[in-house]
């Protein structure tokens, strides 16, 4: 056989070998076969050594040319093989990507209402320039009632539905606050003395400017009455804020918890024993509908009480009325939240429903604040 | 405080309209709670004609009636009045209609006794027009048939509904209302005559004497009374009757309704006794511990505190708040003794709390009624009487004397300006004050302001810059902003302030819903937690599970825990954040962090997911949600004590105690006690946590906030494994201790990897393995280096834990 049919024999059988192997060990065994040291390629090329110089010349390049080309189908099928197989990997490593999650924690866990308005809250007082304060649930009968010029037996004590404490081992009259306002003398009262405990708001000199949020209570129930609810008092004492200054306060207050550009306010005079003069403030919407528009329509609805300071509660504070002065508002804190985010029974707030919370609670790192808004 | 607007008019000359006075009523303080129309419950009865009335074959006292009612055929009704009779016109009510005298909806094709009825012939009872249910009600014949009753009998008046203020004594009657309006420019106030009416003879009741206990209170401050013989009485002319029922008062008889409506009118609370039925002399004095048949047929036991009104027989009128029956006016009183008098409006609204007696004449009296209205109010009640029953007025009999408080406020007019921000002239805040009956004197800028003896409540400067302001309108006082803050604000949030919004934020980042729950719970939930001490306990309480200011936030919690379950929902993860009561002192009131997870709600998430098993939680999430509350606060948990000391509440053997050295607890975790859960009826697997916010050290406070130094080796640490076999109870926390401790310098890190028990390690014993990291500083480790630590390491283990190295 010439040797050009030899190498065409060879590249045929060895194309084909290459060709029908379906793993890559098969093909190392054909590469093994053909170019090892004992292969028949390599064989082929051993003869060139005892070939005459001319035949060499020309047989050289032919078989060194099978070999190459041996060695590039080997190479091309080894590609192949690895493509294929990375193929089938991956095609046996697939998932069914549309199969849901679990809900992460954070898309479960959800803020109460009550603490995200009070939050809100705090947002705008504190770039009114108003600190935090807080007093004590538990509250003596002169913090709550006669510090703040309730009478002995007035009945402006009967407005409030008054839980009252058994007595203690110190004979101390106690109640369950029925406002936040016994907190304004706590703030306001001239003392020495260090509060008993880190979280009530030491003493402070004027100026003043507080809000007190805090849960309170009084022996009332239904709809839009619970025994417990929550309240914020805002305080301001120096010696030149009046009601005009009252009235921008609240107004830029609910504007920006609100979130509306305008709120249009009425207020009434009325009667509180720690203000002087006191006021009822109605804030205009509409309630044609389902919800409650702040900032349209043509109803009133009462949202908080104000007035100046009343001079006994300054007095009581041990400052001088006639030089400090200020005023006081507060604001039932379930109400607006109930108002702005239009749940319609009180009772549910603290009824711990698992629904009721996912509904109405807030996503956990949705805080409100001034610069991010207050509400997402 | 309900009026008509009638009534109104009958004190004030005004052409106002209903809204423009409904407006000034709120603007100047008497806050409008309704308007109603007074015929609106009336609006569906018509004017009917009787075309027919038969009598019922089966009845001795039933009509059968044809009645014409406008609707261009006859209806079948059958009447049980005696006066109907054919021809005659009276009020008819179509079925559907309600029957406000009757409280009920008239049914249509109703069967009286084998005969059809659609519909009802009224009388005035029915109708709550007044007492009288003799008879269906007879029209003039000239009465068109089929028109709106109301429209025909003018019953279309406007009935004002007003909030008064505790502060607001003087606006409790209608006069007191239209002296406001008035000043407030609405119209002219028309006075009322109350002059002297002339006596006959003396009086067969002497002035009353005062026969008070020495320092026992007395309420009375003057008595005027006036005898009136051979009065006629009987049901009050109809004008008095629609007058009482249009504001929701019953007629009783024409001398009560006379007190009614002065007490009313114009706030002066009155009484009237039957003198025939007075035994002995009346005086003025203490009860005695007296049980007091009330004229609201209830029994109160009087006690010396009070004030009574007396004969020789026991008490005739607990003073100032309600009257007898035994000396009360009926249609039979011919002899009448009318009581105007003027009490301590402390002592009134005490012994109104006292007794709990919520009467028109307390709410008056302790809001205090002017005393200037004692004896023209007696004047005033005998000349109604005069007028409307005749009789013979005796001489009236007066004890005591009235207090006025004549009180003169010294007043700068600068006070307006300087409390509301209002620039009014001192001429306009003069005619202010005097319209309102003060009278302003001096000259400058400070006047002597003498006060109307109507308004007790005005005491002071701030007072009469209400005043001022009520009448200008607060809507009239200019708005100015607050000056802002010349400065950035500086911290706003205290410590705990922060902590509980860091705390809530933490939880609900854990996949716990945050739950707001009653301060107060039952008495045996706070024994159960610690609490339940009488000084935590309310005096009033609302209800029966709601007795005790909560020591601990978990009974609020598993008790929401076991409403969410009880609606379908086992699977829950609730936190609060809230205060908890140690003791009654400000001090014992703590914040706690909480949280309890039931069924499988882990922080992976609840229920049955393809992703894995539904575990049931258990204390390694309590103990990981108070590690990352301890965390988000700043406070490492690695760095504080981990304590197997578990809470009352919790499994013994899973739940432990986080401290901080031997005094300070800051929380604990667990699984709840079997025994517990049985107790509160839970079943299923609680996790649960609580934290003690305010016993976490206060952060020191630094002038700057710069960070240690971070030193970054250049060398790779060396990582060790060992495995000790020890006794089952070596805590992990000791092996991890004395694991650390073995070289201080070099040994950065000791973690767990695993843990195992079983036969083959022995009874009793276990496995634990640990990894440690040991970290080169200055050069690489030598072998003998190595080896030297991980000898200390295995030395320092065993030594601890009695345990040995695990071959």
């Amino acid at each position: 056989m010439s040797l050009s049919a030899q190498i065409q024999t060879l590249r045929t059988e060895l194309a084909a070998a290459i060709a029908a192997a379906d793993t890559e060990a098969a093909l190392d065994a054909v590469r093994v076969s053909a170019l090892g040291k004992k292969g028949s390629v390599s064989a082929l090329l051993a003869t060139l050594g005892s070939m005459a110089p001319e035949d060499r010349r020309s047989a050289g390049p032919a078989i060194n040319g099978l070999k190459t080309e041996i060695a590039g189908l080997i190479e091309a099928r080894n590609s192949a093989l690895k493509a294929a197989a990375l193929d089938a990997r991956l095609k046996a490593e697939s998932v069914d990507v549309t199969l849901p999650l679990q809900p992460a924690p954070t898309a479960r866990g959800r803020i109460h209402p009550i603490s995200q308005t009070i939050d809100e809250i705090t947002a705008i007082f504190s770039d009114m320039g108003f600190s935090i304060a807080e007093g004590p649930d538990i509250e003596t009968d002169y913090y709550n009632f006669t510090a703040l010029n309730f009478p002995e037996g007035h009945p402006a004590r009967e407005m409030h539905d008054t839980f009252f404490m058994k007595p203690g081992a110190d004979g101390v009259k106690k109640v369950l606050r029925t406002h936040t306002s016994p907190v304004q003398v706590r703030v306001m009262q001239k003392t020495s003395q260090k509060p008993a405990a880190s979280y009530l708001t030491p003493a402070m000199d004027p100026p003043i400017r507080v809000v007190m949020p805090g849960r309170t209570y009084r022996n009332d129930s239904d709809q839009t009455h619970t025994p417990m609810f929550h309240q914020v008092e805002g305080l301001v004492i120096d010696k030149s804020s009046h009601i005009g200054q009252l009235r921008w306060v609240l107004e830029e207050f609910l504007k920006a918890f609100f979130e509306v550009p305008n709120v249009t306010l009425r207020f009434r005079p009325s009667f509180f024993p720690f203000t002087e003069p006191s006021m009822e403030v109605d804030v205009q919407c509409d309630r044609s509908g389902n919800e409650v528009k702040i900032g349209e329509g043509s109803d009133w609805l009462e949202i908080l009480g104000c007035g100046m300071v009343h001079p006994n509660v300054i007095r009581n504070a041990g400052l001088d009325p006639d030089v400090y002065q200020g005023f006081a508002f507060g604001v039932g804190i379930d109400r607006i939240a109930m108002l702005k985010y239009g749940m319609p029974d009180l009772r549910a707030f603290f009824d711990a429903d698992q629904r009721w919370l996912d509904h109405y609670g807030f996503r956990p790192l949705d805080l409100p604040t001034l610069f991010g808004g207050l509400s997402s | 405080m309900k009026f008509t607007l009638d009534w109104l008019k009958e004190h004030l000359e005004t052409t106002a309209t209903v809204e423009e006075i409904g407006k000034a009523l709120t603007m100047i303080g008497l806050e409008v709670e309704g308007i109603e129309a007074q015929g609106k419950a009336l609006e569906k009865f018509v004017v009917a004609q009787v075309v027919q009335a038969a009598p019922h074959p089966n009845s001795d006292h039933l009509n059968i009636c044809k009645v014409d009612a406008g609707t261009g055929e006859l209806i079948d009704v059958v009447c049980g009045a005696p006066n109907v009779v054919t021809g005659m016109k009276s009020v008819f009510a179509f079925p559907g209609t309600y029957i406000p005298g009757k409280d009920f909806e008239l049914k249509g094709g109703v069967v009286i006794r084998g005969a059809p009825s659609n519909g009802m012939l009224c009388s005035a009872a029915e109708l709550e027009l007044s007492n009288d249910h003799d008879g269906i009600i007879s029209l003039p014949a000239d009465a068109p048939v089929g028109e709106k009753y109301v429209d025909y009998a003018g019953i279309n008046g406007v009935v004002f509904d007003i909030s008064i203020t505790p502060n607001r004594g003087d606006a409790t009657g209608v006069y007191g209302v239209a002296r406001d309006l008035a000043a407030f420019g609405l119209g002219t106030l028309k006075k009322t005559d109350m002059s002297p009416v002339p006596s006959q003879g003396a009086s067969p009741v002497p002035p009353l004497p005062h026969q008070f206990e020495p320092g026992q209170p007395k309420a009375i401050r003057k008595f005027a009374g006036r005898y009136i013989a051979g009065v006629r009485n009987g049901p009050s002319p109809d004008w008095l009757q629609a007058r009482l029922r249009a504001v929701g008062l019953r007629p009783i008889n024409t001398i009560v309704d006379i007190t009614n409506l002065v007490s009313l009118g114009w706030g002066r609370p009155l009484h009237a006794y039957d003198a025939d039925k007075v035994e002995g002399q009346m005086v003025l004095r203490n009860a005695h511990g007296e049980n007091f048949d009330a004229l609201d047929n209830k029994v109160y036991t009087l006690d010396d505190t009070m004030t009574v009104i007396a004969d020789d027989k026991g008490p005739l009128c607990l003073g100032g708040i309600m009257g007898g029956v035994r000396s009360g006016v009926t249609e039979a009183t011919t002899n009448v003794f009318i009581e105007c008098a003027s009490w301590d409006p402390d002592l009134i609204a005490q012994s109104g709390r006292k007794t709990g007696i919520v009467s028109d004449a307390r709410y008056r009296l302790e809001r205090s009624v002017d005393p200037a209205l004692t004896e023209p109010g007696m004047e005033l009640a005998t000349r109604l009487v005069l007028d409307l029953c005749g009789g013979t007025p005796k001489e009236p009999a007066i004890s005591g004397e009235d207090v006025f408080p004549g009180t003169v406020v010294d007043f700068p007019l600068s006070e307006v300006k300087r409390l509301t921000g209002l620039d009014v002239s001192p001429s306009e805040i003069e005619a202010i004050l005097s319209r309102l009956g003060f009278v302003a004197d001096g000259p400058g800028d400070v006047r002597s302001v003498k006060v109307p003896s109507w308004r007790p409540d005005v005491t002071q400067k701030a007072d009469l810059v209400e005043e001022v302001m009520r009448m200008v309108g607060v809507d009239n006082v200019p708005v100015e902003p607050l000056p802002r803050l010349n400065h950035v604000a500086p911290r706003i949030l205290t410590t705990i302030q922060n902590r509980r919004r860091i705390a809530r934020r933490a939880l609900a980042t854990r996949g716990l819903d945050e739950a707001v729950t009653w301060s107060f719970i039952s008495h045996d939930d706070a024994t159960r937690f610690g609490g339940g001490t009488e000084d935590r306990q309310l005096a009033n309480a609302i209800a029966s599970d709601m007795t005790d200011m909560r020591p601990s936030l978990l009974p609020g919690l598993l008790a929401a825990a076991g409403r969410n379950a009880n609606r379908g929902f086992a699977d829950v993860a609730l936190f609060e954040v809230g205060q908890v009561f140690l003791s009654d002192k400000p001090e014992g009131q703590h914040t706690y962090a909480s949280g309890v997870r039931t069924g499988t709600a882990k922080p992976s998430g609840s229920g049955r997911h393809w992703s894995g098993k539904a575990e049931a939680v258990g204390v390694w999430d309590a103990k990981a949600d108070l590690a990352a509350v301890l965390d988000a606060l700043g406070v490492d948990i690695d760095k504080v004590q981990v304590l197997p000391e578990a809470a009352s509440w919790s499994h013994p053997g899973r739940g432990g105690r986080i401290a901080l050295g031997p005094k300070v607890t800051l929380g604990w975790f667990g699984e709840l006690h079997p025994a517990l859960a049985a107790e509160l009826d839970i079943s299923g697997a609680v996790a649960a946590f609580e934290i003690d916010l305010d016993a976490l050290p206060e952060p020191r406070r630094k002038p700057t906030r710069t960070k240690p130094g971070l030193e970054l080796s250049p060398f790779q640490p060396v990582f060790r494994d060992f495995a000790f076999v020890m006794d089952r109870g070596v805590s992990a926390a000791s092996i991890l201790k004395a694991a650390k401790g073995a070289d201080k310098g070099l040994i950065r890190q000791v973690d767990i990897f695993d843990v195992f028990e079983g036969a083959h390690v022995g009874e009793g014993k276990k496995s634990v393995a640990i990894e440690v990291t040991l970290q080169p500083r200055d050069k690489t480790l030598t072998d003998e280096e190595i080896e030297r630590v991980s000898a200390a390491v295995v030395a320092a283990v065993t030594k601890t834990t009695g345990g040995e190295l695990r071959k």
